[in-house]
């Protein structure tokens, strides 16, 4: 599904990623782990289209094609979803608008005919439920005043109306306390199909403990320097990441 | 620069849509303004003398002004010699008496606008005033409107007609003396509607004027008086363009609501008089007095203005709340996109007992353009238990525009409660990379995010021009972000 070869990286001319290679096929978890300033985030925006990034070298594609030439919505209407670390908020517009503007965007990209306002909050309201949210959730305005929780549980609800087939989180543990932490992992397994592929970035183990991952990337100084299966993100946590600044890596 | 600044600068840079022109034989004045021009005037408008004193007065007290300085917007001097203070297209000796009589061209060129004024084809429940340059060429359901008794015509047309009620209302909200514009607009004024609603009537439909600006070299002096009787009702709304011209050109405004006792007056402004262009060239000079006075007990009057048009805006729709339990309300989107100046808001004057005032004003600035509310909250020492909520939010678009906000307060009753709120924010490529991530385009989400950011403007317009409005902030500013 995903394809990245010796993807580099800069950003206002500085290095941030130095050649990343990475194979994603279809119903697989990568995990990417790393200290800060590895580049984990820098990636994820990478392949989601987020403005500021020069791309020096190497190539993505996304089922076949080459996802760099894509503008960020048309990614998005062909699937690629991003699960920000920092939800935006945006006041005045409600979050049920904001799902229906984009659950019709992408189904128009994708050759469907745009859902109506009825059949539209039947589906949101079925979803809603397996995410423990508010329906009032809905009225309000985008991400204003929520809780860092209620942001993230947010974010997983447009994923799950969106239904796309390349899931990005980005710290999506961040700032969540373990009763969240639960209800997210719980709606992100729900996501979870043959068909989809989620690539996870994540500073701790923490979140690896509810979604188990295929594979767990260990990214620092802008590439991967080790891969493993699930038990790798569990050394991590025990060892930290201190190993990789003595130079003791085999990748 | 990124990506998305770019793109947004593309689409903000979309032409202005109701730029064109339109080619006719008109009868215009020579340019230049002196006490002979104002004779002529008064005289192809047939007006009774009482108008051309008037007008006279107002001419002498104008030559003792100078313009205003106080407002935060950078003016060209205006030379007022050099400009046309009439034109209109030609027409047969008495006027056109009906539709098939007006020049096919006016009628093309409100057609264009999206305003026919075709019997089969207008609105339903709309009633229109077209005012091209200096004259109404059409003001339809005339006669139906007569039959309960709402008086709905030109104001020229009016002062030959109705000389009583001119005499009693003209000028008695806003006098000659009032200011510089205000008082070149007394003494030049040529044309804009004029509404009486009977006591207890509730106007059947909703009044409509629409100015355009056609001829090169002219101002526009609008003069609007609305009066509404005893427990009578009236929802009224204006729009405003002009061609596309090098010249920056005058619209100089006054606008006189009058409610009386029980009555209520919702006035709604969507203005998009042409901007100018990109390096700032252009555009016209916006400089309107528009107030009301609640003059009866438990009145009311709500002004509702979008404004997105205008190289310098200056304009503020203000209440008089005389009458007690008098209620008055400014709900204002003002859009200034590259070198447009807007500095406009509100004044709320409580003399009566119990008066409650409600303003929220959003400025939206892009490119280079400067926003700036100023307000006026007054309490004088007859108004017990007066109350004001006042909020103010700017948005910017980019780094390059500036946002202003100037409250003043002046409070002489102990028993009154203000509240003023305000806030700042910037459209970030945030908030615009956000939504293209979830499958918008660029311009879907900024006009998603300065909608929801007018919202509760946008809520006080009668449906179809929310629409309207919608539409044009989006033709406006869509994708501005930097």
């Amino acid at each position: 599904m995903l394809s990245i070869k010796n993807l580099t990286v800069n950003i206002n001319d500085k290095a941030i990623l130095n050649g990343i290679n990475l194979e994603i096929n279809a119903g697989e978890i990568h995990a990417i782990m790393g200290p800060n300033g590895s580049g984990k985030s820098t990636l994820s925006h990478v392949l989601s289209g987020k403005p500021g990034y020069q791309i020096t070298g190497g190539t993505i594609h996304y089922k076949g094609k080459n996802l760099v030439d894509m503008a960020p919505e048309i990614r998005a209407r062909e699937g690629v979803f991003l699960a920000f670390q920092y939800p935006v908020e945006i006041p005045g517009v409600s979050n049920v608008y904001l799902l229906k503007a984009a659950l019709n965007a992408v189904r128009k990209h994708q050759g469907l005919d745009e859902v109506d306002a009825m059949d539209f909050l039947s589906l949101v309201k079925a979803k809603i439920k397996t995410l423990d949210m508010d329906e009032r959730f809905l009225y309000r305005a985008v991400n204003e005043g929520f809780s860092g929780g209620e942001k993230k549980r947010n974010e997983i609800l447009q994923m799950a109306i969106l239904e796309p087939a390349l899931c990005i989180l980005d710290e999506t543990d961040s700032g969540l306390d373990i009763d969240a932490l639960k209800i997210v992992a719980e709606g992100i397994n729900a996501l979870r199909s043959p068909e989809r592929a989620f690539i996870m970035v994540t500073h701790y183990q923490r979140l690896l403990d509810y979604i188990k991952p295929d594979y767990v990337h260990v990214l620092a100084h802008g590439q991967i320097v080790k891969s493993g299966g699930a038990d790798l993100a569990l050394a991590l946590e025990k060892e930290g990441y201190g190993w990789l600044e003595e130079g003791q890596v085999s990748a | 620069m990124s990506d998305s600044t770019q793109e947004i600068n593309q689409i903000i840079n979309q032409e202005y849509k109701q730029g064109f022109v339109t080619v006719l034989e008109t009868d215009t004045f020579a340019p230049g303004l002196n006490e002979v021009v104002i004779q002529q005037l008064s005289a192809i408008k047939n007006e009774p003398d009482f108008m051309l004193a008037y007008r006279l007065q107002a001419f002498r007290h104008w030559q003792s002004l100078t313009p205003p300085t106080w407002a935060q917007v950078t003016i060209e001097p205006i030379d007022y010699q050099a400009i046309s203070y009439y034109s209109a297209p030609k027409r047969k000796e008495d006027g056109p008496k009906s539709l098939a009589e007006i020049d096919p061209e006016v009628l093309a060129a409100y057609k264009k606008l999206g305003i026919p004024l075709d019997e089969q084809e207008r609105l339903a429940g709309i009633a229109i005033d077209a005012v091209f340059d200096s004259v109404s060429v059409a003001t339809t359901f005339k006669d139906k409107l007569k039959e309960v008794g709402v008086i709905f015509c030109p104001i020229s047309e009016a002062l030959r007609d109705y000389p009583e009620l001119i005499k009693t209302y003209l000028g008695s909200v806003v006098p000659h003396t009032d200011n510089f514009f205000a008082a070149l607009n007394a003494a030049v004024f040529t044309d804009g509607s004029f509404v009486y609603i009977p006591k207890g009537v509730r106007c059947p439909m909703e009044l409509s004027t629409y100015f355009r600006i056609n001829a090169a070299n002219t101002g526009q002096f609008e003069r609007t008086l609305i009066i509404a009787d005893e427990g009578s009702q009236v929802s009224y709304l204006e729009g405003c363009t002009a061609p596309m011209r090098d010249e920056n050109q005058l619209h100089a405004a006054v606008v006189e609501l009058i409610a009386l006792r029980d009555a209520t007056i919702k006035y709604s402004t969507v203005q998009n008089w042409y901007p100018g262009d990109k390096q700032g060239k252009g555009g016209i000079y916006n400089f309107v007095t528009k107030r009301a006075e609640c003059r009866g007990d438990n009145s009311k009057v709500s002004w509702t203005q979008v404004e997105t048009g205008s190289a310098i805006t200056w304009k503020y729709p203000s209440c008089v709340l005389l009458g007690n339990n008098s209620v008055g309300e400014f709900y204002s989107v003002a859009v200034t996109n590259n070198y447009q100046q807007a500095d406009t808001g509100t004044k709320m004057i409580h003399i009566g007992k119990n008066t409650r005032s409600t303003i929220v004003s959003k400025g939206i600035s892009a490119g280079h353009a400067q926003n700036t509310y100023r307000g006026l909250v007054k309490v004088l020492k007859s108004a017990e238990n007066a109350r004001n909520y006042t909020q103010c939010d700017s948005l910017l678009v980019g780094d390059q525009c500036g946002a202003h906000t100037f409250p003043y307060l002046e409070v002489k009753q102990p028993s009154a409660q203000i509240e003023h709120e305000a806030t700042t924010a910037k459209i970030g490529e945030d908030q615009l990379f956000f939504c293209q991530q979830r499958g918008l385009s660029a311009e879907d989400a900024v006009s998603m995010i300065v909608n929801g950011f007018c919202k509760e403007v946008f809520k006080e317009l009668p449906m179809e021009f929310a629409v309207e409005a919608q539409a044009l902030l989006g033709l406006s500013l869509e994708g501005s972000v930097g």
